[in-house]
């Protein structure tokens, strides 16, 4: 009965796919898109036939370009990357990690994982299209242009390499800080119904609102002339706090702190409070409860916490252009500075290759936790 | 669970939004009223050049900064009230204007210009958003079970994105004959340039905006939507109502308290509209209120940053965020009295 009643007709069916269609293409276009271009010389990259762009005609012209034979193998090298990380990793993990430590045992296999495909793509795969291309002909002649040129300037002549590392230390700082402080706080909001842990979450969901250039401008005169009001505490080496990733990743925890804690506080009431109880009982009080019956549990909650902490660090721009000197400049910031400079052609496919290398790790992110990032998106909105 | 406990497990949050929120915001509003100067002293500077039997020498008065015993350029801080709103808001130049008539003048003034922009994106942004969120969602729910993951991850790519590059790879799309542009005028024939005027601009902004967020909604609607008690459709399919009503009465009343929380959010992040501003470089045609405190702050050709300009502006950027919190958290706090 239900199914019949609710059924749909055919036309109204194919209209909702093909738009659905169309919104996917317009989703990821503007990525694919940047990251074809990042691949091309400056004429292809800009060129105004879509075809020119995606064949690459003068990058071929140059020598740079792939064949069918070497599209073949990145193909069987990815799916066989995928199997792996799908089906072997985890049986692997789950057959040799220690039993107490199933984390560590991801990360060392996450580890490997990358190393692998470190080797499979960049050691193994030009070593074998170079030995097969010239054999084959036809199939081992370059069909499309590409060159990782331009991945090369960025990463090597402009230095992001060196951005990346402060990108690395400070969304792991703000991460790692801001779930400590953020899950004892979640966990404390979630199990009191004071009025208190309700003025505290209200005031938190303001402090959400507040534009952050609205922040900086309160904490810019005095990072800068932080040497000499610290002087009377710390003495003659009190530092300037302009420029130091510690007082941006407090920042930034700080910052991220109204959000995460609202999440983190939906999460735990999730978990009933009877396990807690239960401990209590039997003779923990409120902090061995936490530690030995909330925390084996909560992880699933921590990490889309984490995840979200993680963006918000990695993509920040204003308060880590504004607070870091250029030598602690993160890698968002640092390409604004690229885009500015921009007069080539050449540098601007130069920024289009930052750009992609910072979409990377993204990209992989939504891949393995897309699961955790919905529930993420979610777990705030349902409950209202 | 007793107030010491409770406020041992709070205890270190509350500290740092105190500490980097609550504070930093006193002190943007007292630094507000505040402007600290560079000390500067007229000298008479007595230039010579050789000359023959005797020196050329002119004395000429310049001022210098006063540096003090400790090496230090020294500086003041001086009240001076309303001073610096009053340079952010230009009151006497928007009167003028406006008395004339004239709204490109009045439009010339930043802070006014910055605060037309961000109503207007704010307002048509939201309306799409919701729009484009829902349409999502209810396709997402129409298509087969295989294909909803593949779907959502891809979805989930222009939410994800860091806003400054995917505001950058719109312009890159747009940028001169860039594959877009192209595209448009192939179809037109006509020549386009998106980044030429300032409403084209602002267009594209939108866009972008709406690109960025609209998966947001779709996925929290579609969440909603997997809880639509399917009791009530089948009584109203029973009843005859059709596929447009059941949406329109059964559906979006049960998606509504989301569609109120997506509302919020978008509310509150679209007033800070700021990365578009530097993705697409628009600052020549538009800008937004957090990106005028933002210039504000950014040291000029002389290393000097306007603090309390910026404080100013954003003291009033503030306002504006209260203006528009004010009615949702009324009725969270009338939901938490009748709650308890």
């Amino acid at each position: 009965m239900s199914s019949r009643a609710m059924r749909q007709p055919l036309s109204l069916r194919l209209t909702s796919n093909s738009l659905l269609i169309l919104w996917c293409v317009i989703a990821a276009f503007p990525i694919f898109w940047i990251t074809v271009m990042s691949f091309k010389t400056p004429v292809d990259a800009f060129d105004a036939n879509a075809l020119n762009v995606i064949f690459g005609p003068e990058t071929r012209a140059k020598g740079h370009g792939v064949s069918l034979l070497d599209i073949c193998l990145l193909g069987l090298a990815l799916w066989g990357l995928w199997r792996g990380a799908a089906r072997l990793l985890p049986s692997m993990v789950r057959s040799y990690a220690p039993a107490g430590a199933v984390w560590l045992g991801w990360l060392i296999g996450a580890a490997a994982f990358g190393l692998v495909a470190l080797v499979t793509l960049f050691g193994l795969l030009p070593v074998l299209s170079n030995a097969l291309n010239p054999v084959l002909g036809a199939f081992g002649a370059d069909v499309i242009g590409l060159t990782t040129e331009h991945y090369k300037t960025v990463w090597i002549d402009r230095g992001f390499s060196n951005n990346f590392q402060n990108s690395l230390v400070v969304t792991a700082g703000v991460v790692t800080v801001s779930l400590t402080v953020g899950t004892l706080a979640g966990y404390g909001l979630a199990r009191s119904g004071s009025t208190l842990a309700f003025w505290i979450l209200i005031v938190a969901l303001v402090f959400r609102a507040l534009p952050h250039s609205v922040l900086v401008a309160g904490y810019l005169p005095v990072f800068i002339n932080s040497s000499e009001w610290l002087a009377p505490i710390l003495g003659e080496n009190a530092p300037t706090l302009y420029g130091k990733p510690m007082a941006v990743i407090a920042v930034l925890v700080a910052i991220n702190q109204p959000f995460t804690i609202w999440m983190l506080r939906s999460f735990f009431q999730n978990i009933p409070a009877e396990l807690d109880e239960a401990a209590r009982v039997d003779g923990c009080n409120h902090f061995q409860a936490f530690r030995r019956v909330i925390m084996p549990v909560m992880w699933p909650g921590v990490i889309t916490t984490g995840l979200f902490s993680f963006l918000l660090a990695y993509n920040d721009f204003l308060v880590t252009s504004l607070l870091l000197d250029a030598q602690n400049q993160t890698m968002v910031p640092a390409i604004a500075g690229m885009f500015n400079r921009e007069t080539t052609t050449t540098d601007q496919v130069v920024a289009v290759a930052a750009a992609v290398s910072i979409t990377a790790p993204l990209f992989i992110l939504v891949m393995v936790f897309q699961r955790q990032i919905v529930s993420g998106l979610t777990a705030g909105a349902v409950k209202g | 669970m007793n107030f010491r406990t409770f406020a041992a497990f709070v205890g270190p949050s509350v500290f740092m939004m105190l500490l980097f929120i609550a504070f930093p915001l006193i002190s943007v509003f007292v630094q507000s009223f505040y402007v600290t100067q560079t000390v500067y002293e007229v000298v008479e500077v007595e230039t010579c050049t050789p000359g023959f039997l005797t020196q050329t020498c002119t004395t000429e008065k310049t001022s210098v900064p006063v540096v003090g015993e400790d090496g230090h350029v020294l500086t003041t801080t001086e009240f001076v009230g309303l001073q610096s709103y009053a340079n952010v808001l230009e009151l006497g130049r928007a009167w003028d204007a406006l008395k004339s008539g004239s709204w490109s003048a009045f439009q010339t003034i930043d802070f006014w210009k910055a605060l037309r922009f961000t109503l207007t994106f704010t307002l048509i942004t939201l309306p799409l958003n919701i729009g484009l969120g829902l349409g999502i969602a209810l396709m997402i729910n129409n298509a087969a079970k295989a294909a909803r993951g593949p779907v959502i991850f891809i979805s989930l790519l222009p939410f994800i994105i860091t806003p400054v590059i995917g505001a950058l790879s719109i312009n890159w799309l747009f940028r001169g004959d860039g594959i877009l542009t192209a595209a448009m005028e192939w179809y037109s024939g006509r020549d386009i340039a998106m980044f030429a005027q300032a409403w084209t601009i602002e267009l594209l902004m939108m866009l972008y905006r709406v690109w960025h967020v609209a998966p947001f909604a779709a996925i929290v609607l579609y969440a909603g939507l997997q809880t639509v008690n399917s009791d009530s459709l089948e009584s109203a399919v029973i009843d005859g109502a059709s596929r447009w009503q059941r949406l329109r009465y059964i559906v979006i009343p049960h998606l509504m308290p989301l569609i109120i929380f997506v509302s919020m959010i978008h509310l509150m992040d679209a007033y800070r509209v700021f990365e578009e501003v530097v993705g697409f470089s628009s600052q020549g045609h538009v800008i937004s209120l957090q990106w005028l405190t933002y210039d504000f702050l950014v040291p000029d050709q002389a290393g000097n940053r306007s603090i309390s300009r910026a404080s100013a502006s954003a003291m009033l950027t503030m306002i504006g965020i209260t203006l528009l919190l004010i009615a949702p958290l009324r009725r969270t706090w009338r939901d938490h009295k009748g709650g308890h």
